[in-house]
């Protein structure tokens, strides 16, 4: 027998090992166990403010951690920053480059971010000396669009590429800190655990990872999904970690068990999730699909709870505000929606 | 019966899927989905009844009616309601599997409206890409048929004229194709061709849909590299072959396929496998009890379930509740969550500074100010990070420091190390082993301690906003008298 046919054998055991590993602890399921939890009750959401604005298709916002400023990135080359509650816009930033895919707003509330098909992550400045907003970082390494950014600090930041990578970037210097390499398809998005010291990521391979910021090493690998993994996200206690796919479902994965716990999905859903967001309790999960909808699904006995049916087109992001208070969907409808 | 075209008919044009195979067209499930309810509803016995239904002095063949198709999703799918029998019923028709006879606009009507089912052929499973080409073609054959029914709706003739602008060089070409094209209509029956157009609008209304309608066919540009149909071949609706140069789409990047793997790939895949198996898996029950605890914990907490006071601010416009937050009196329920976890305690700043006050009347808060500085060394510009990282040092690790905290030898040997090339993270080690020593030693002190309880029992007399700060404000001012030199440094000023 060959070299590589032993590699591959020993391989191939590794993983059986695994599996019968996984399957040892299997005493139970979260079904099983959340019977006697009371039901949450349907939960009806109504649109409280819209933002409009963007001239074309919203592809990616996120909340700032105040709970009352986000940033939109739309295809129409603008990121906007929100003030949500009075629907004002605080800052309209134009890009250099239109086709842009994600954007990030930094816990200090300081900075913004954005990149997509032009491969970079461009840093804004919000709080510049003379109030302008001017790009303050340009981060180009990766060798395909940028899908997603999220900054650890002021001074560290991590992305997302179709290069099918994920980058640790010091802001300051603008290098490359580590390069997370593992996954075999595009990534599609990530997470930043609220230990900041783990981050998540999704991508077209099927699976998600578990990363060690510091050590730069994929520490678990899960798998389950039928096809892209577009969506992916924390449980809010960092214990485990939700994803949503183009297969229409979403998983629960918990990281100390090393494998899935639950199914979210239903026979009459059929179009793939784009986005997805916990509650702040994680007693809820809103996920925005490719059908125009946001599908509330209740964590635990995985039966959907609620609609929010307010788009014209497909919903292609979505977040909790850090208090919980409320969630902002965009679309490719060019709108914005806070909703509670 | 499905009438049959020229061209050879298709059923699903999916491929079986692995999940390595990169070029899966991203729809694939939802198409699989679509097609299995589109067959089993035309299915002669089980499904809707497709008939011919007369009107005025022609027939209309092969059709049904909306309220038919809805009926039937309501009793052969799981769905609650007839509103979600139409999102679905909408959104198949959007994909263009069955369509209006008589409207442009792809969407489903519970009601008398006619529609009728499309052929396979022209099935989104195709992966049709249709260039303009073959739509220039298809709008210049309709002009060329004298029928009402076939005459260009405004929004038609303005993309025509469009397009006779754009392939000005070509049209000759064009038109040919467009005469050939009504040659072959010609020789079908009657009501096939009626059929068969209402197919080949209906596929054109999906590919080139009316102005203000939702474009299915658009792709979130990055799936586009797999939107390319899985044989990368260009094909034509009309059969067309066009010489010339095939223009990439500007999205189209060059291929990241994972690479056949190497020996040292497959080295490596085994030294990860390795540390998976080596790992403890905690047993499912366990882990669904922590999640099932930590939701209801919370729940109490979380405003989609549990309708915050006085109001959320969103809901009634009044931002009495975010003015509260912002307060340094918490309300019980804040000082209730400071029990939850010591993060949780850090976390809000009048929860980590009443814990900073127990510990200084310990005489041990230096661990919490490590801590704290620690924290603070992480967003600091980058040309001060090397002082602070020694001022650090001298404060709470060099000998005789002032504010000397208890770290193990392990733990001191690697700080040491790290403190050979200084930075933002070289604490990190240090920084979680006080972190533990805190979670388990002082915090759960402090849950026990009389100021931590009477705050949350709300133990005054009387019980009003001013009792509360009063009493806060004499706690602070007993703590101040039995403090000796130990103030918070400028170090504990995290930023």
């Amino acid at each position: 027998m060959g070299e590589m046919e032993q590699l591959r054998k020993e391989a191939e055991s590794l993983k059986d090992q695994i599996t019968a590993a996984r399957k040892a602890v299997q005493d139970s399921t979260l079904q099983e166990a959340a019977a006697g939890i009371t039901v949450v009750g349907r939960i009806q959401m109504k649109t409280r403010k819209t933002l409009r604005g963007h001239l074309a298709k919203i592809y990616a916002m996120h909340w700032s951690t105040d709970s009352k400023l986000c940033v939109s990135a739309s295809q129409d080359g603008k990121l906007i920053v929100w003030d949500s509650v009075t629907t004002n816009k605080v800052n309209a930033i134009p890009l250099k480059s239109s086709w842009v895919m994600t954007c990030a707003y930094a816990p200090s509330g300081n900075l913004v971010a954005c990149g997509g098909l032009d491969n970079m992550c461009s840093i804004y400045n919000l709080k510049g000396k003379d109030g302008n907003v001017k790009v303050m970082r340009e981060l180009a390494a990766h060798t395909g669009y940028l899908s997603c950014c999220r900054f650890i600090s002021d001074t560290e930041i991590i992305t997302s590429s179709g290069d099918c990578t994920c980058i640790l970037w010091d802001i300051e210097t603008g290098t490359q800190k580590t390069v997370f390499a593992g996954h075999q398809g595009d990534c599609m998005s990530l997470a930043v655990a609220p230990d900041f010291k783990f981050f998540i990521s999704g991508a077209c391979d099927f699976t998600a990872k578990l990363w060690d910021i510091r050590e730069g090493t994929c520490r678990q690998t899960f798998g389950g999904h039928e096809s892209d993994v577009n969506a992916i996200g924390f449980f809010p206690n960092g214990n485990a970690v939700i994803t949503g796919s183009d297969d229409a479902t979403c998983k629960l994965f918990d990281l100390r068990a090393d494998q899935e716990l639950i199914t979210y999905q239903d026979s009459s859903i059929m179009c793939g999730v784009t986005s997805l967001a916990p509650s702040l309790s994680g007693r809820l999960i809103l996920a925005g699909y490719d059908d125009f909808n946001v599908n509330i699904w209740d964590m635990l006995k995985a039966e959907r709870v609620g609609v929010l049916a307010g788009h014209d087109n497909r919903v292609s992001c979505i977040g909790v505000s850090a208090d919980g208070m409320a969630c902002c969907t965009g679309s490719w409808d060019s709108f914005l929606k806070i909703w509670n | 019966m499905m009438p049959v075209l020229s061209i050879p008919t298709l059923r699903s044009g999916l491929p079986d899927c692995r999940s390595s195979d990169l070029n899966v067209p991203v729809h694939r499930q939802l198409w699989l989905f679509i097609e299995d309810i589109v067959t089993r509803i035309q299915d002669e016995t089980e499904g809707v009844p497709i008939r011919t239904v007369k009107s005025f002095m022609t027939k209309i063949p092969s059709v049904v009616t909306g309220a038919d198709i809805v009926q039937w999703l309501m009793k052969n799918l799981t769905v609650e309601d007839s509103a979600e029998a139409m999102h679905i019923g909408s959104l198949i028709a959007a994909q263009g599997y069955f369509f209006p006879i008589s409207d442009h606009v792809l969407c489903l009507r519970d009601d008398g409206t006619l529609y009728r089912f499309q052929a396979p052929y022209f099935w989104p499973s195709n992966c049709w890409e249709p260039e303009n080409t073959d739509y220039a073609i298809y709008l210049c054959k309709r002009t060329m048929q004298n029928k009402t029914r076939l005459e260009l709706a405004d929004y038609e003739a303005e993309n025509l004229a469009r397009l006779q602008r754009a392939f000005a060089r070509k049209w000759e070409f064009i038109y040919m194709q467009a005469e050939a094209q009504v040659k072959i209509d010609r020789k079908k029956d009657k009501i096939e061709r009626k059929i068969l157009d209402s197919q080949e609008r209906a596929f054109w209304d999906v590919h080139r849909p009316v102005p203000g309608c939702v474009n299915t066919t658009e792709m979130d540009i990055r799936k586009c590299r797999r939107m390319k149909n899985p044989h990368r071949v260009k094909k034509s609706v009309y059969g067309v072959v066009e010489e010339g140069t095939q223009s990439q789409s500007p999205i189209h990047t060059s291929l990241h396929h994972c690479r056949k793997g190497t020996k040292e790939d497959v080295e490596k895949e085994i030294l990860f496998l390795n540390t998976q198996l080596d790992r403890h898996c905690l047993k499912m029950s366990k882990v669904a009890e922590s999640l099932i605890t930590y939701a209801e914990q919370y729940m109490e907490y979380d405003p989609f379930v549990t309708t915050p006071e006085p109001s959320n601010p969103w809901t009634s416009d009044d931002p009495t509740l975010w003015d509260l937050e912002m307060s340094k009196e918490p309300s019980q329920q804040r000082v209730k969550k400071w029990g939850f976890s010591l993060e949780e305690a850090l976390k809000d700043p009048v929860g980590q500074e009443l814990f900073l006050k127990f510990l200084e009347s310990e005489f041990s808060s230096e661990n919490l100010r490590f801590w704290l500085a620690v924290q603070g060394l992480k967003s600091v510009p980058q040309q001060d990070v090397a002082q602070r990282v020694q001022d650090i040092w001298a404060e709470f690790l060099a000998e005789g420091a002032p504010s000397s905290i208890n770290l193990d030898s392990h733990s001191y040997e690697i700080t040491s190390q790290n403190l050979k090339d200084p930075g933002r993270y070289s604490y990190e080690d240090a920084q979680d082993h006080i972190y533990k020593l805190m979670k388990s030693d002082s915090y759960p002190r402090f849950l026990r301690s009389s100021v931590y309880q009477d705050l949350l029992m709300a133990r005054k007399k009387p019980e009003t906003e001013q009792g509360r700060r009063t009493s806060l404000e004499k706690f602070t001012r007993s703590m101040g008298k039995s403090l000796t030199g130990k103030r918070l440094t400028g170090l504990m000023q995290s930023s």
